[in-house]
């Protein structure tokens, strides 16, 4: 029988109430929770017991995969290797995601490496949530790294939210794309009193027609700091987009550093960045339709994170 | 029934000298009517607009809303009494989207039925606009014309609108002349407009003249066109304006 906590969690970081019908790897404190495959998706755990491979026959379409972790033994520590092996063209959607629930005083610390190589023609949207909640003093933390190569005409979308809870995060995303390949990245990022978030973005366009579009969108509460590293390479003919576009509120602190090098002279690259509080003709406009400010702020926030 | 009671409203310059926008402004709009606000650019209309929804605070005076001063009330205790503003120039929202602002404004979950009765009044296709976001991807008339729809849409006792007819096209402007005939027929609250048109100008039952921050004239409309269409001395502001509209 699972623990509340543990469901609450799983429907948090996953929209996950029930067990999924086809493949899917639950991990809990280090262990199994469960575990199934498909007729098309094997996973399979790393002899150290440090993650899984999760490995998509080529063709295999419409099918999604979870692979949601839960921490709630404060004090548990763990860094896990899961890779993933996309055949060639495939159409798949996978749901990870990772949730702390920490009612003591220690540590509770998950880093998720997570690597993806996806075939020639293959597509990928993934997405992943990250979530903390309890009511001890312990610190929640978590650090992903998402690397993915992206092979010939391969498109991968990735979505990666952490709303509230966490009290610290670096996450890094690298991304090797090739030739007519894409990588889209949308992240939505929320911190609040005095947790600290650093995002990093690596993105390599290597091939002719690569491109890439990395979305931030971020709100930033309370004595909250917030950095944004966004890092395009353009080495061919190819066109990259990033954008970092921040809320900040109260005393806390945004910073975001762009960097876009182009390699090649057909290498086409735009970064924009934006930061500002919420400007205070939305509050207004929203008065007038009888929400008080607070009320306001609130949509204008959850609006903007949608 | 609306009542300005002496209004005034001063703002500090940044040579600390004070600059009277308002001076003693007393006016009243019944309940029902079809009120026009104009005068010359910078007379202080839009200002005493803003003071009604409570976006300004009066320097001095008193307002009074059905009988209840609502003069120290803030904009949300305004706009739930029953007080709309449409803005001149409306506000952007990243996230936020068209049925998701008209929801707030109704209050209550806006299905596509009814989606389409609002934006339709405003010549916009419910299907094409239902999800898009209230963003810099709108044109600042398709932004304009949701703004006038959300007013409507609220059903209030007093509309606001604040230059209805800035940055709407031509033909956009003619069903909107429509819109406010209709909304002047149905009598279902009060309507004030700031407005330089004279095709709005000629569906008020009231204009009120707003000129270096007094009421210069207030009457019927019988009253107070003619004069204003004719009388070269008063009405310049008002000719000059006409000529850049229809350059």
């Amino acid at each position: 029988m699972m623990k509340t906590t543990v469901k609450n969690i799983l429907r948090m970081v996953a929209d996950l109430t029930s067990m999924p019908t086809g493949a899917f790897n639950i991990r809990l404190n280090g262990g199994c929770e469960a575990r199934q495959n498909s007729e098309h998706v094997t996973i399979t755990p790393k002899e150290n017991g440090l993650g899984i491979d999760i490995a998509v026959e080529p063709n295999t379409r419409g099918e999604v995969v979870y692979i949601p972790v839960v921490v709630d033994a404060s004090g548990f520590v763990e860094t896990v290797y899961n890779d993933f092996f996309i055949g060639e063209n495939c159409d798949v959607e996978i749901v990870a995601g990772c949730g702390i629930h920490n009612d003591g005083h220690s540590l509770s610390q998950h880093d998720g490496i997570h690597t993806f190589h996806l075939g020639k023609n293959a597509r990928v949207k993934y997405a992943e949530k990250h979530y903390g909640e309890g009511d001890g003093d312990g610190q929640r933390v978590l650090n992903p790294v998402t690397e993915v190569y992206l092979d010939e005409g391969a498109y991968m979308e990735m979505e990666t939210v952490q709303i509230e809870g966490v009290d610290s995060t670096n996450r890094v995303t690298r991304g090797v794309v090739n030739k007519n390949a894409t990588f889209v990245v949308k992240e939505k990022l929320m911190t609040s009193g005095k947790q600290r978030a650093t995002t990093t973005f690596d993105v390599q366009l290597n091939g002719e027609g690569a491109s890439t579009n990395v979305i931030s969108r971020s709100v930033a509460k309370g004595d909250s700091f917030q950095e944004f590293l966004s890092k395009i390479d353009g080495n061919a003919p190819c066109a990259g987009h990033s954008e970092c576009d921040a809320i900040i509120m109260d005393n806390a602190c945004v910073k975001a550093v762009p960097e876009i090098t182009a390699n090649h002279v057909d290498a086409s690259l735009i970064h924009e960045a934006a930061i500002g509080k919420i400007a205070g003709e939305q509050i207004v406009k929203l008065m007038t339709l009888g929400l008080n400010r607070e009320e306001a702020e609130a949509e204008i926030v959850n609006g903007f994170l949608k | 029934m609306l009542e300005l009671k002496n209004i005034s409203f001063a703002v500090k310059e940044p040579n600390e000298n004070k600059k009277e926008i308002l001076n003693n402004i007393n006016l009243t709009i019944q309940d029902n009517r079809f009120v026009i606000i104009t005068g010359p650019n910078g007379g202080g209309k839009s200002t005493l607009a803003k003071i009604i929804m409570g976006i300004e605070q009066p320097t001095q005076g008193q307002i009074l809303f059905n009988g209840q001063d609502i003069t120290h009330m803030d904009i949300t205790q305004r706009a739930k009494l029953g007080i709309g503003f449409a803005f001149q120039q409306p506000v952007r929202f990243k996230g936020l989207t068209v049925k998701e602002l008209l929801s707030l404004a109704t209050n209550k979950e806006v299905n596509q039925h009814q989606l389409c009765e609002y934006l339709s009044q405003v010549g916009l296709c419910a299907k094409d606009y239902i999800d898009r976001e209230v963003n810099a991807s709108l044109s600042g008339g398709e932004l304009k014309r949701i703004e006038i729809a959300m007013l409507m849409a609220r059903g209030v006792k007093l509309s606001i609108f604040d230059e209805p007819e800035a940055g709407i096209d031509l033909w956009s402007f003619h069903n909107l002349i429509q819109v406010f005939r209709r909304l002047r027929d149905e009598k279902n609250g009060s309507v004030l407009i700031i407005s330089h048109q004279e095709r709005i100008l000629e569906i008020a039952d009231e204009i009120v003249v707003v000129s270096a921050g007094q009421i210069t004239a207030h009457g019927s409309r019988e009253e107070i066109l003619p004069e204003l269409l004719n009388n070269a001395d008063s009405c310049r502001f008002y000719k000059a304006q006409q000529r850049s509209v229809n350059a």
